[in-house]
């Protein structure tokens, strides 16, 4: 028994993460408070990656990333979403697409560019069949770049966003290491 | 590579993988990796009638615009004839005239967290009559960005084709460009890219039976699928700086050794998913509720697989022995009497089966490869030269081919040939037997790559 217990005492882990404090102040002057509270839906858009991006923001919601616990989640309509997050290139065939699930989104929302080929284009830069990264298309409120940025990375872009935009947190609940 | 006159271009017999023209002529590419070329006269070359051959003549002919004489499918491939503001029209989708059938229109943003691509269902009541697939919406320009540029620096496009299959595409590449320059890359990088390769496999195939298992509604196996292809990453960035593997494997070799406590990193994910695959296996097979929506849904029957030469686990699931690793073959897989599991099915149920049956032989290589590392060099540098060459490699959904033109330390020209080209009309059959609700189930088990076909 007590083997057991003590394993249980070792495997649990530190602190839900919290947001880098000068990210988020940064963020705060750039993108202002806005009245969306902390708990965000988020609708991802690729707009001509390679998988990779898609593959990580998928981790994000596993059992030991897990952005459920911080109140966000991903929303299969533009028409719920706080987040519009982009990932790949703007490719010339997407650009529509994406103006138009931006358009769908109701005001006020936030734009996220994840991955390096929605900052500024990535390796394809200058490619004649893209517009560049998301800024191509869209004002761009946060960039997470990284090809492909880690699930940790994209978690605590998200987190810095939600804290610049939102009220305070509370405190939150410690987490625990999955089995 | 063999020149043939357009009699016997037409004429060649054999399993078709890809179809690609340069300046002069088209190419033909037949397993196990035989090459064929046809000149080209007044920039077109006689359509071949492969079941497979479709896609590559209308993407040979949105590239270069080179036409394919005969051709019945001429619809584009990558070419939305879009302005500049990125509106286009809508192509015409043609309906089977039966009475009650209505159109589906999805995409090109899809409900999750996937690349974009169109869907256009022909349905009476629930039951999908007709599925055609629109591509091309993440056509990025990749074979332009590549030519140009000497081979190291193109490994990072090659890299980026399919972000899933990313070692792979790494390994056809480097292997094309080795070909083309007379490299022969140091044992220690040819154990190191294998291990790669199936730690790729093994992230691959967990994540995706958990994502089929979810969108049955089945979260518990998604989530403990999930959480083992989170180890293999985690392990894989431990051992090679990058959770997916990106830019490790270059022309010459690996970019850098296995880190300091990389293998022991790798070997402990293994086990934890060892220790767990058969209770999760027995909770897949023993759900009624999942075995009723995977079993007998999405049937490829073995005969349309093999006209297609599909392979990976959408061929194997469907009767196709076919593994480049084992033919044409490369190293080291030669010394480790691999084992390539193969059903007839050519259901969801048999493709989650094939991927099942592989785990364990990719946990086997690679502990067998790391317990193995030959003790030489990781790799070469190229040498500036020219030549031309084709490279293979087995991704987790089938064989990667890539075939380079080098002139002067530069690439003159390249094509990629993901085996997911052969596998979207697959879905497209397998979709129309079943009903709408269940496409998902059936996308999710072919798992093509949309990025690998868009180039």
């Amino acid at each position: 028994m007590w083997k057991t217990v003590a394993k249980h005492l070792l495997s649990r882990a530190a602190e839900a993460r919290t947001a880098d404090p000068a990210v988020v102040q940064s963020l705060r002057e750039k993108v202002g408070a806005s009245k969306l509270g902390r708990s965000l839906a988020i609708r991802h858009v690729s707009a001509g990656s390679c998988n990779a991006c898609e593959l990580e923001l998928r981790a994000t919601q596993n059992l030991v990333h897990d952005l459920t616990q911080y109140g966000l989640s991903f929303t299969p309509s533009p028409r719920h979403a706080d987040i519009l997050l982009v990932t790949g290139v703007s490719g010339k065939n997407m650009r529509e697409a994406l103006l138009q699930a931006r358009a769908a989104m109701p005001e006020p929302a936030l734009v996220v560019a994840v991955g390096d080929c929605a900052v500024d284009g990535g390796v394809f830069k200058g490619s004649p069949a893209i517009c560049g990264g998301a800024g191509g298309v869209l004002p761009v409120d946060l960039m997470i770049a990284g090809c492909p940025p880690s699930p940790e990375r994209i978690v605590l872009g998200l987190l810095a966003l939600v804290e610049a935009n939102g009220a305070p947190a509370r405190a939150a609940m410690p987490r625990r290491e999955p089995r | 590579m063999i020149l043939l006159s357009h009699e016997d271009w037409k004429a060649r017999q054999g399993r078709f993988i890809a179809l690609w023209t340069d300046a002069r002529h088209a190419y033909a590419l037949y397993e196990p990796g035989e090459l064929v070329a046809v000149e080209l006269v007044d920039n077109a070359y006689p359509a071949l009638t492969h079941a497979g051959a479709g896609w590559f003549q209308r993407l040979a002919y949105d590239l270069n615009g080179h036409k394919a004489i005969g051709a019945t499918d001429t619809r584009p491939a990558i070419e939305h004839s879009r302005d500049a503001e990125g509106r286009g029209p809508w192509p015409e989708f043609k309906t089977p005239e039966i009475e009650g059938v209505h159109q589906v229109a999805v995409g090109p943003i899809h409900a999750g967290i996937i690349e974009p691509g169109h869907f256009r269902f022909s349905v009476v009541g629930e039951k999908v009559l007709k599925l055609e697939a629109r591509l091309g919406y993440t056509h990025k320009g990749t074979l332009g960005m590549i030519r140009g540029k000497s081979p190291r620096l193109a490994a990072r496009f090659a890299a980026r084709v399919s972000g899933d299959a990313t070692v792979a595409h790494s390994i056809a590449y480097a292997r094309a460009a080795e070909v083309a320059l007379r490299l022969e890359v140091p044992g220690r990088a040819v154990y190191l890219r294998a291990v790669m390769a199936e730690l790729e496999r093994l992230a691959n195939h967990t994540s995706d039976i958990g994502a089929i298992a979810g969108d049955a509604g089945f979260a518990f196996l998604d989530s403990r699928f999930a959480l083992a292809r989170e180890r293999i990453c985690a392990a894989s960035a431990a051992a090679f700086g990058h959770r997916l593997m990106m830019d490790v494997v270059i022309p010459g070799g690996v970019a850098g050794d296995i880190g300091t406590g990389g293998a022991v990193a790798i070997l402990d994910a293994l086990d934890a998913l060892e220790a767990e695959l058969p209770s999760l296996k027995r909770v897949f097979e023993d759900y009624a509720s999942l075995q009723d929506r995977v079993v007998g849904t999405g049937i490829v029957p073995p005969a349309l697989a093999a006209a297609y030469a599909a392979g990976g686990y959408a061929g194997r699931a469907s009767g196709q022995t076919h593994d480049a690793r084992l033919l044409p073959g490369y190293p080291p897989y030669e010394t480790f009497a691999l084992y390539v599991p193969v059903e007839r099915d050519g259901d969801v149920a048999a493709r989650i089966r094939i991927r099942l049956a592989e785990i364990p032989e990719s946990i086997r290589l690679i502990r067998d490869m790391l317990h193995s590392l030959p003790d030489t060099p990781i790799a070469i540098a190229p040498p500036t030269g020219s030549g031309g060459g084709l490279g293979v490699a087995e991704s987790f959904r089938g064989p990667v081919w890539y075939w380079l033109r080098i002139e002067g330390g530069v690439i003159a020209d390249v094509f990629i040939a993901d085996p997911s080209t052969l596998h979207w009309p697959l879905l497209e059959h397998a979709a129309a037997t079943a009903i709408l609700a269940d496409f998902p189930l059936i996308n999710k088990s072919i798992n093509g790559s949309y990025s690998g076909v868009d180039l």
